[in-house]
């Protein structure tokens, strides 16, 4: 029949019509009565009697609610989780970084550590502007020191407040991305509900022992 | 032929208590005042009145198309399963004022190419006319601006006008999409003018009136009932005329930018956007006076509310249309004007010839009996156009059969290549 077609269109969109929209609004939400008080925890009605302020608010539609995009536990953000307890120091990061963003300055420290001198990192400059979150300094770190992070929302006003410093890397929550670490992810760790993660939990392997140690640079080259 | 927005209570209020009370209009209207104006200054409390009508309904027209721009956004996005605006005000109602906003602050760019006058004229007379065929449009049982004798063939008239619009914005524009936009656009409103018109006879010869209060006043039965074959064709060929999808060849944006509009920036392209949905909504209410049957229905609503509820009913139905179709090729559209719609508003003319020589003054059971005889033609009429359309899955021969090998395509002459 002629024409057919065109009604089979209309039910296609008055079915999209009817049903929930695809759209994830992100950073927040409108909501409404029901939605908010769904968001509080309570029933709609006990919600107009506690709070009937936010309940006119969200009646007439003014009602936001916070919306977290949901991530996997192996997003590779841009704000880097460094552990300076687990740094030597050894700049691997910033040489095999292919855009040449990160900037490692070490002095010496004075430590001696078993597993040989550790240098004091005196500067550590990221300049997020340029990095593509490749992931390579990661991927490189001997000593599992640098991890990826979890974070992606550091938009800015100006170049110079997209570099990270190590005043800041000593600061940021130490909430590592599970990206290239096999051994957070085998514990099931989540940097979104985790706890913060301690220096010695993050390694791929427990420290050596001086006796371990021992046995594989001087006893393996004397045999 | 009555005083027009005189018949409204509250303007003939207004105008009663500008006027001395022995004006010719106010007598018996009730007690008025002495009047503000002396003796024989009649005209003046006209005046002051009618300027009062007209800002009143014409800004009541302009936020008319913010609310239906927002509620069509809205529904058209939830017909794609997306949102819609609702970051601005409660629920996105203010999305069209922070529009607005935006394009009146933009800069408002002429080509240096461009006929200057032309070009600034076009938007005018987009939007005029359209503002003009409100002023004949009853709003409710005693609300209109002009109740005149020729109501149906003044809005025709203004709404014809309206195709210079996208002409002069071509011309003036100096563009080649906005000419080629323009061109479409005067095609297809040159196309569909016939069978708009010849379906609206049908109602005229039952109705016995051109006014639109007397149309409104003779349906006992919707018209949309009686004349379901010129309700299906005033339908379609309004949503052509005002230029919609699927019928929004003229300002394709995936072949013309924009097609006649193009070149137009700010507030000039801002009267583009509002004479469009001005003549939807100028459309809707048409359909919604002269097809289903205007301010009356049952009285627990005021007439007021019953008109807005049919012209909200009429435009939903075209937001409908627009998320749903897509858009069609300037052949199929003439083609389907002149196979298709003009055929069914001949017949929907000469049936209706037929049965007004039969009943010339119909009352309520003769309009019922029009209704079922009107209606069988229809389904007749509709079943016999579709034997003449592709089967299901078929596709239409093109129209065109090629020749032989493509012919060579000349290159451009000596001088006027485009610089690489």
């Amino acid at each position: 029949m002629y024409g057919v077609g065109i009604f089979k269109g209309f039910t296609v969109t008055a079915m999209n019509a009817v049903r929930a929209p695809f759209t994830v609004e992100y950073p927040d939400r409108r909501v409404g009565l029901p939605g908010l008080a769904k968001a509080s925890g309570m029933n709609p009605f006990v919600f107009v009697a506690k709070r009937p302020l936010s309940a006119i608010r969200a009646a007439l539609g003014l009602a936001k609610i916070p919306v977290k995009v949901p991530q996997h536990s192996r997003f590779r953000g841009q704000d880097f989780t460094w552990y300076v307890e687990r740094c030597t120091g050894c700049a691997s990061c910033a040489k095999l970084c292919p855009l040449g963003i990160i900037k490692i300055v070490t002095g010496p420290s004075g430590r001696q550590t078993q597993e040989g001198e550790v240098y004091d990192v005196e500067v550590f400059d990221i300049d997020l502007a340029r990095c593509m979150a490749c992931g390579i300094c990661v991927e490189v770190c001997p000593y599992d020191a640098l991890h990826m992070g979890s974070g992606f929302e550091r938009a800015q006003y100006a170049f110079p407040d997209l570099k990270i410093t190590v005043d800041e890397l000593k600061q940021a929550p130490k909430r590592p991305s599970t990206w290239f670490r096999p051994q957070l992810e085998e514990k099931g760790y989540d940097p979104h509900t985790g706890a913060v993660a301690d220096w010695r939990a993050v390694g791929r392997h427990e420290r050596p022992t001086a006796e371990q140690l021992k046995r594989s640079w001087v006893d393996e080259r004397t045999k | 032929m009555t005083d027009g927005f005189l018949d409204n209570a509250f303007f003939r209020n207004v105008y009663c208590n500008l006027a001395s009370s022995d004006s010719p209009r106010c007598l018996g209207g009730g007690p008025f005042g002495d009047g503000l104006l002396p003796a024989g200054l009649e005209w003046l409390a006209f005046l002051i009145t009618a300027v009062a009508v007209v800002f009143v309904v014409v800004n009541a027209a302009l936020l008319g198309v913010n609310v239906y721009i927002w509620g069509e956004r809205r529904a058209v996005g939830r017909m794609q399963a997306r949102v819609g605006p609702n970051r601005w005000g409660p629920f996105g109602l203010l999305t069209p004022i922070a529009d607005l906003i935006k394009i009146l602050a933009k800069e408002d760019i002429v080509p240096a190419a461009a006929d200057r006058l032309v070009f600034m004229l076009a938007p005018i007379m987009l939007v005029v006319p359209v503002l003009l065929a409100f002023s004949v449009i009853p709003f409710g049982s005693s609300t209109w601006v002009a109740d005149l004798n020729v109501g149906v063939l003044f809005v025709l008239a203004v709404l014809s006008i309206e195709s210079l619009g996208p002409l002069m914005a071509a011309w003036g524009s100096q563009n080649r999409y906005a000419m080629f936009g323009g061109l479409r656009a005067v095609a297809l409103l040159v196309s569909y003018e016939i069978p708009l018109v010849l379906s609206l006879l049908g109602v005229l010869m039952v109705a016995g009136s051109l006014s639109m209060v007397d149309i409104v006043r003779a349906q006992n039965v919707p018209f949309a009932l009686v004349q379901p074959l010129g309700f299906l064709v005033f339908l379609i060929g309004s949503v052509a005329e005002v230029q919609r999808s699927p019928f929004d060849l003229a300002e394709a944006e995936s072949e013309l930018v924009a097609g006649y509009h193009t070149d137009y920036s700010g507030i000039k392209w801002g009267l583009f956007q509002a004479g469009e949905f001005l003549a939807t909504i100028v459309s809707g209410a048409i359909i919604a006076t002269v097809f289903l049957s205007g301010w009356r229905g049952p009285e627990f609503l005021p007439s007021h509310a019953w008109f807005f509820l049919k012209l909200a009913a009429v435009l939903f139905l075209m937001t409908w249309i627009r998320g749903t179709l897509p858009r069609l090729r300037i052949d199929q559209i003439t083609s389907f004007a002149w196979k298709a719609l003009l055929p069914l508003a001949a017949v929907n003319l000469a049936v209706s010839a037929v049965l007004s020589l039969l009943w010339p003054d119909p009352g309520t059971g003769e309009l019922w009996a029009m209704a079922t005889i009107n209606g069988l033609i229809a389904v007749a009429a509709l079943f016999v156009l579709g034997q003449f359309g592709p089967r299901p899955g078929e596709r239409p021969a093109p129209a065109v059969a090629s020749a032989g090998p493509p012919a060579a395509v000349p290159t451009a002459p000596r001088g006027q290549e485009r610089a690489v």
